[in-house]
């Protein structure tokens, strides 16, 4: 590509490019254009070689003038993947396979036809929906961070270009840092990666410091179980999380950026390399970006499996290349950040924002929204729900909404108990909140948080004070060890719920682990000490009951609980074809003499051994007649 | 000082080398080396502190901090099993357990024949596709637990040829 | 500087705006305990949260050690929440440390201990697993349990600030976390100096120097001739471990005490800084004079000479060849002393009563004796030698100040031994003797000011008859590295060169009583900037009390010289007085493969 140095070659090219992209999208070229997902999710269920396969027939068939194929970022949709769109009739094919490949030219390409089989399902209504914008999964959905994502290859600058990419920019150009500033601080929106500080404040902080050197720091270290939208949106747009970037260095005098990614992303390191080196190449990074004056580079760091780099002074630290241990605050970065100098730490998705405030004025960002969070989040649905993925809703989504009508409600039509938001810092929403308006202020109210978006759902077979454990087991092995509530706080409250959770617990166990979560609370240097109980807490609060069936009665309701709890076959239900016995990896299934309620002849109900037993779950995965139940 | 072979400290100086113009760039050189060997053993931590003049200990200490280095060979092929949220919820656990049993290994350790590595993974951002597992970095969606001898398997036979 | 206005309990203070809220509530009259940043910011981690307060509008708990003062700022120590919260982080500490007070040779100086007591902890209140300890005890100096390591990070910045190399740093991460040597090795193992310097700031019984008194004890019990040589910084400060302030000279308390321990003979180790001071002064003319390789670097400092062994082996030739003076004079009390008494080698015992760990390993060394003894047997610290005097019942405000050294053959001093002791004194005692020797006349001011005080790096030109001779003094090996360097690119100007390992020279040895604000409510709040000064000015009076200021002066010296040595640098003192250095020295000679 040519290099781009001025604004008005930028528009022309942008025009070009956008013509081309809305031709793709319409079908006024004359050709059918499909997509196919390039996301970590998709990739792993071979999109890859869907893809070349596609391309493969085209040529060999001889299709070039009618059809094209290209890779796109994530659709968010993930359990559904591998993803096939169809422009210009906006088709969704879903779960294709390999095998797939040549219907889809031979039907799809060449007769023009819908595969009905590839289209997605509701789960409610039974219906096949055939467009994407049908689907309830993204009804109520609208994309500003994912902006791109799914729509524009993520590898070709030109259709990040057709696709809006540096509007931003170019206007933050015409403004002072003051203004852009001012902008941001307008459009209210708040810090995406977890405490939802706002990010104008954090940039006024930073500009008002003097100095020549200024940094500007992306956080791509998503760390939390449950949350991916980070990395879909590296990897689906990089070039949008850029611009946010450079619009931030722009506000605050910074001159270089840094992108800090966790290596377990390799995906959305390599596009992001890829975007940085195009950007290069044609000036869009560099010195004297668009004859502005304003020159800008960015760099990569990956992180190296530390959870705690999240925060962003271990972050900082980690840079640095040292242990990723939190720094005390005050100061701030923004007051002395990397290197000692003035940084403003941003997450993924906040920068991803950015550039749709300045493009379209931070009055229109806010017109979405609550009174006090601004603009979409990125929730990771995930759990026990039906459609499971990325999903992005205004500020003020209801629970139920996000649950009932994006995820699809509970499968297997079991009984919703809780949303887990926020990840290990965050707790647990129940029944009485799914009607409340999720922003940052909410869930706080409520006792959890937001976090970086993660919303894993929970049924009623899930046990809670094991929900507990799991969190304070992740938290306990992420610790950075430097402050002593979160090094042996969390550990000693990790070997309380242990001991809870093997059936071994007092009632004692429940006040000292009360008074644990509340000293790590207020007691510890970084945030992720200061919320690590929050899952305690939380899970306490809303289930009391069950706490003290574990600690009273030494029962687990949810029957997760393996010392609390065994494996029965039930005589009415047995058919006696000891499908069970066989897969019982310890022998403890028997037939007794006990004839089956079918009366079918020499079947006999079986037994199990509870003493025997390992509860390792073999026989109730393989009994088809649902007559192995747990107590 | 146990002594590196000549090949050795010439490919670590060359990577020391190729980030020195960085600004603090011993998270990137120990990741490059970690790249290369699949580990960082103290001696060639010592180089690495010789070279960029922190000491051992310092390096020692990073190296420690982030799980993503080793100070141990890890096997040809590296499974991870993802154990956040969404997979573990989906009875990750089980499938990592199938794996350690299958493999007669515990999470972290390498089989004797130095064909696998096992690790406990936090995770991978494939939520969508749990529970997931990666090997060599390439990930495996929905596995469930009777497929992990197939995917062993996989790699048995890939090793035999 | 700027005042604010601040509030503590309800009460007004005006405190300097650069303050911590800890700092400022210290110096308005109040205590809060802290372990990781234990003075004014020295190793700030705020990662204890022992120090934690309520201030009002502040989100949690502060961290009282590094949260700035600000105008109108609203402090609680006492509120129910920071006392239990301080309560609880003690607890927590103390749920994973190893709890054998009995046993543990801190003893009186545990800080956890005390911070323990002063928070209210509640015994046993926190129980769980303990994070798997790791005990070092290979190395002759110093020693290492981590069970009892409460990670407050003091120990690796003190290493770093004092000597430059880190050897201790934090390993893995969260409750696994530890402080050790690089993959948790020996400090027998690592290029540890063994000086003993995060011994000092330790505070718990996690580093530890290598106790000797069990073996000085045996010794005694089985009849030898127990000969104890002190060395002049000692006197400086084992009153504080008594007790009495910083500064408070020692000497005729120690010596009474010695003697009621039942040491055959006791004597001062400034007879042996007077010999060193004859071979070094004149080992230095003799390169002067003969175009030797300069300059040359004094050699008592057994850190620094790890150090060299470690880092600089192509120094070599240029360190002195003298034995520190404790190695000299237990070299002499075995032959020339031994002799004159008609006893064997083998049947005296040489304990140096030393403020250092890195002696423990020096005597070890194979040049430092003969293959059938060496020259000194046992090395108590200034602490070892405090216990064993308050073990054995001796009480010490009630010794009396009247007793003196043994006067026998090893017995007279000069002024110019005692200020050995402190970081410049052994170019002062060099310089006084060489001074005569290449003018046959004593300085007439006597002391070089120049070379006092604690600066990083002290330097003097001395006209001596026309002769400038060009000297530095350096202590720390962060500092002396500079001074190093400049030697190995060639561009020294000096002629002659201190060096000691501690920060402000023995005075401030490893094996020093600890000074730790938090133990010493007696002492004023800026102890930690002055105890050094405070401890040099003892032995800087105890010179000035001398009649004997030179060491070429003292008679025994003279006599040791014409009965036995011959001359310095004579075919004798080259074998007992001198010794050689290691260049190959494997940097880590115990690793593990």
């Amino acid at each position: 590509m040519e290099k781009i140095t001025t604004e008005q070659r930028l528009e022309e090219l942008t025009a070009q490019y956008q013509k081309r992209l809305g031709e793709k999208f319409s079908g006024k070229d004359g050709k059918k254009h499909l997509v196919v997902c390039g996301g970590t999710g998709c990739l792993s269920s071979h999109s890859g070689e869907i893809l070349e396969k596609l391309q493969e027939l085209i040529k060999e068939k001889g299709l070039e003038d009618r059809a094209e194929v290209n890779k796109v970022g994530c659709f968010g949709f993930c359990s559904q993947g591998p993803f096939v769109k169809v422009f210009p009739e906006d088709r969704l094919y879903r779960m294709v396979k390999l095998s797939d490949v040549e219907r889809i030219i031979e039907e799809d390409v060449i007769n023009g036809n819908c595969i009905e089989d590839l289209l997605y399902v509701d789960p409610q209504t039974h219906q096949k929906v055939e467009k994407q914008e049908d689907i309830e999964f993204y009804k109520k959905q609208v994309r500003i961070a994912l902006h791109g994502c799914s729509f524009i290859n993520p590898e070709k600058i030109e259709e990040a270009l057709g696709y809006g990419a540096f509007q931003g920019l170019r206007k933050a150009l015409h403004m002072s840092q003051q203004e852009v500033v001012d902008e941001v601080l307008a459009s209210g929106i708040r810090g995406r990666g977890g405490g939802g500080f706002p990010t104008g404040r954090k940039w006024q902080f930073a500009l008002a410091q003097q100095n020549e050197e200024k940094y500007v720091v992306c956080n791509g270290d998503e760390g939390d179980p449950g949350a991916f939208m980070d990395r879909s949106i590296l990897e689906g747009n990089p070039v949008g999380v850029i611009e946010g970037m450079m619009i931030a260095g722009y506000a605050i005098g910074a001159k270089n950026g840094y992108f800090y990614v966790r290596a377990e992303y390799p995906i959305a390191v390599q596009r992001l390399r890829i975007a940085i080196r195009e950007l290069e190449e044609i000036g869009l990074l560099g010195d004297n970006i668009l004859g502005s004056g304003f020159s800008f580079r960015c760099h990569i760091r990956e992180g190296a499996g530390a959870f705690v780099c999240g925060e962003e002074t271990a972050l900082l630290n980690s840079i640095e290349g040292k242990r990723g241990m939190p720094r005390p605050r005050p100061p701030f970065p923004a007051v002395k950040g990397l290197w000692g100098k003035p940084t403003i730490v941003n997450n993924v998705e906040t920068l991803a924002n950015i550039p749709y405030i300045l493009r379209e004025g931070a009055a229109k960002f806010a017109t979405m929204g609550t009174e006090k969070s601004k603009g979409t989040k990125v929730f990771a649905l995930g759990g026990k729900v039906n459609n499971v993925g990325l999903v992005e809703v205004p500020m003020g989504t209801t629970l139920r909404e996000l649950i009932f009508d994006i995820g699809g409600g509970i499968p297997g039509n079991k009984k919703f108990k809780a949303i887990q938001t926020g990840g290990p810092s965050g707790g647990c929403l129940t029944e009485k909140d799914l009607d409340t308006e999720i922003d940052f202020d909410t869930l706080v109210a409520r006792g959890s948080m937001m976090g970086s978006g993660g919303a894993i759902v929970m049924d009623e077979d899930n046990c809670m004070v094991d929900v507990a454990k799991f969190y304070m087991e992740f938290i306990c092995d992420e610790s950075c060890g430097k402050c002593t509530p979160c090094r042996i706080g969390t550990k000693r409250m990790l070997e309380i719920l242990t001991k809870i959770c093997n059936g071994k617990g007092e009632e004692q166990d429940l006040e000292d682990l009360k008074e644990l979560a509340n000293a790590t609370k207020t007691n510890s240097l970084c945030a992720l000490g200061q919320t690590a109980a929050n899952p305690v807490i939380s899970t306490m609060t809303n289930f009391p009951e069950e706490y003290i069936a574990h600690v009273r009665d030494h029962k687990c309701p949810a029957h997760v609980c393996k010392s609390m709890m065994e494996y029965h076959i039930m005589p009415e239900k047995c058919i006696g074809c000891g499908l069970c016995a066989r897969n019982c990896p310890v022998q403890c299934i028997t037939k007794t003499d006990k004839p089956t309620a079918n009366g079918r002849p020499n079947m006999f109900v079986h037994e199990i051994n509870t003493k025997k037993c390992i509860k390792c779950g073999a026989c109730i995965s393989n009994c088809r007649f649902g007559a192995i139940e747990k107590r | 000082m146990a002594k590196l072979q000549a090949h050795a400290v010439k490919t670590i100086t060359d990577i020391v080398n190729r980030y020195k113009d960085e600004e603090t760039p011993l998270m990137m050189i120990l990741e490059a080396i970690q790249r290369e060997y699949g580990y960082i053993p103290l001696e060639v931590q010592e180089l690495v502190s010789e070279q960029l003049n922190i000491p051992v200990a310092e390096i020692y200490g990073v190296v420690t901090f982030y799980s993503l280095f080793s100070l141990t060979p890890k096997g040809k092929n590296v499974i991870g099993v993802c154990l956040g949220t969404a997979c573990y919820v989906k009875g990750s656990q089980l499938v990592m357990d199938k794996f350690s049993e299958l493999l007669g290994i515990k999470p972290g350790e390498t089989t004797a024949d130095g064909l696998f590595t096992l690790d406990a993974l936090r995770c991978i951002g494939a939520c969508g596709i749990a529970p997931a597992i990666s090997i060599n970095g390439k990930v495996y969606p929905k596995v469930e637990v009777n497929k992990v001898q197939s995917i062993i398997n996989e790699y048995k036979e890939g090793a035999a040829q | 500087m700027s005042l604010v206005n601040i509030k503590i309990e309800g009460k007004d203070y005006q405190v300097d705006s650069s303050l911590t809220v800890l700092e400022a509530c210290r110096k308005c009259g109040y205590i809060i305990p802290s372990l990781c940043s234990w003075n004014k910011g020295e190793c700030s981690l705020a990662s204890c949260r022992v120090c934690l307060v309520e201030v009002k509008g502040a989100r949690g708990l502060v961290a009282s050690c590094v949260y700035p003062v600000n105008e109108g700022m609203e402090i609680s120590i006492s509120s129910q929440r920071a006392l239990e919260a301080r309560r609880t982080s003690v607890e927590l500490l103390l749920s994973n440390h190893q709890k054998n007070c009995l046993q543990c040779e801190k003893e009186g100086h545990c800080e956890l201990l005390k911070v323990a007591e002063l928070v209210g902890a509640r015994d046993g209140k926190y129980q769980g697993s303990m994070t798997e300890p790791t005990v070092d005890e290979l190395a002759p100096g110093i020693k290492r349990n981590t069970a009892k390591c409460i990670l407050c990070g003091r120990c690796i910045e003190a290493c770093k600030k004092a000597q430059g190399i880190g050897i201790l740093g934090f390993e893995k991460r969260g409750f696994k976390t530890i402080v050790a040597p690089a993959q948790n090795r020996s400090f027998a193992e690592s290029p540890c100096l063994q000086c003993g310097q995060c011994v000092l700031v330790c505070p718990t019984g996690a580093l530890m120097e290598q106790s000797e008194i069990e073996k000085v004890d045996a010794a005694i019990k089985a009849g030898k001739k127990v000969v104890c040589q002190v060395a002049p910084a000692v006197r400086s400060a084992i009153a504080e471990e008594f007790g009495e302030k910083i500064g408070t000279n020692g000497t005729k308390k120690m010596i009474a005490a010695l003697r009621r321990l039942g040491f055959y003979r006791i004597f001062d180790v400034n007879f042996g800084a007077d010999l060193t001071i004859m071979e070094e002064a004149n080992e230095l003319l003799h390169r002067m004079n003969n175009k030797g390789v300069l300059p040359q670097i004094t050699s008592c400092s057994p850190g620094w000479i790890n150090y060299m062994e470690f880092f600089y082996p192509e120094l070599i030739p240029n360190v002195s060849t003298c034995k520190s003076p404790h190695q000299m004079q237990g070299a002499i009390t075995k032959t020339y002393f031994a002799e004159k008494h008609g006893l064997k080698a083998e049947d005296i015992f040489v304990v140096s009563i030393m403020p250092c760990t890195a002696k423990k390993y020096e005597k070890t060394r194979k040049d430092q004796g003969t293959d059938t003894w060496q020259d000194v047997d046992a090395v108590l610290t200034t602490r070892e030698i405090a216990k064993m005097i308050k073990r054995a019942g001796i009480a010490w405000n009630r010794l009396p100040e009247d007793e003196e050294w043994d006067q026998d053959l090893l017995g007279q001093y000069s002024g110019a031994g005692v200020i050995f002791g402190v970081t410049g004194g052994v170019m002062e005692a060099a310089l006084r003797t060489a001074y005569f020797a290449l003018t046959g006349k004593e300085h007439e001011a006597i002391k070089f000011e120049q070379v006092r005080g604690f600066n990083d790096i002290k330097d003097a030109e001395i006209d001596i008859n026309g002769t400038k001779v060009r000297v530095a003094v350096a202590s720390g090996m962060r500092e002396a590295k500079k001074l190093l360097d400049q030697i190995k690119e060639g561009k020294s100007p000096y002629h002659f060169i201190e060096i000691m390992c501690c920060p402000g020279g023995c005075i401030n040895g490893g094996g020093q009583p600890y000074v730790k604000p938090l133990l010493l409510p007696n002492e004023d709040d800026d102890i930690r900037e002055t105890y050094r000064a405070k401890r040099a000015s003892v032995l800087y009076s105890e010179d000035e009390r001398q009649v004997l200021r030179q060491s070429h002066n003292n008679p025994d010296i003279k006599k040791l010289y014409d009965d036995f040595l011959g001359a310095p640098l004579s075919e004798k003192s080259e074998e007992l007085l001198h010794t050689s250095y290691v260049a190959d020295r494997e940097r880590y000679p115990n690793l593990k493969k």
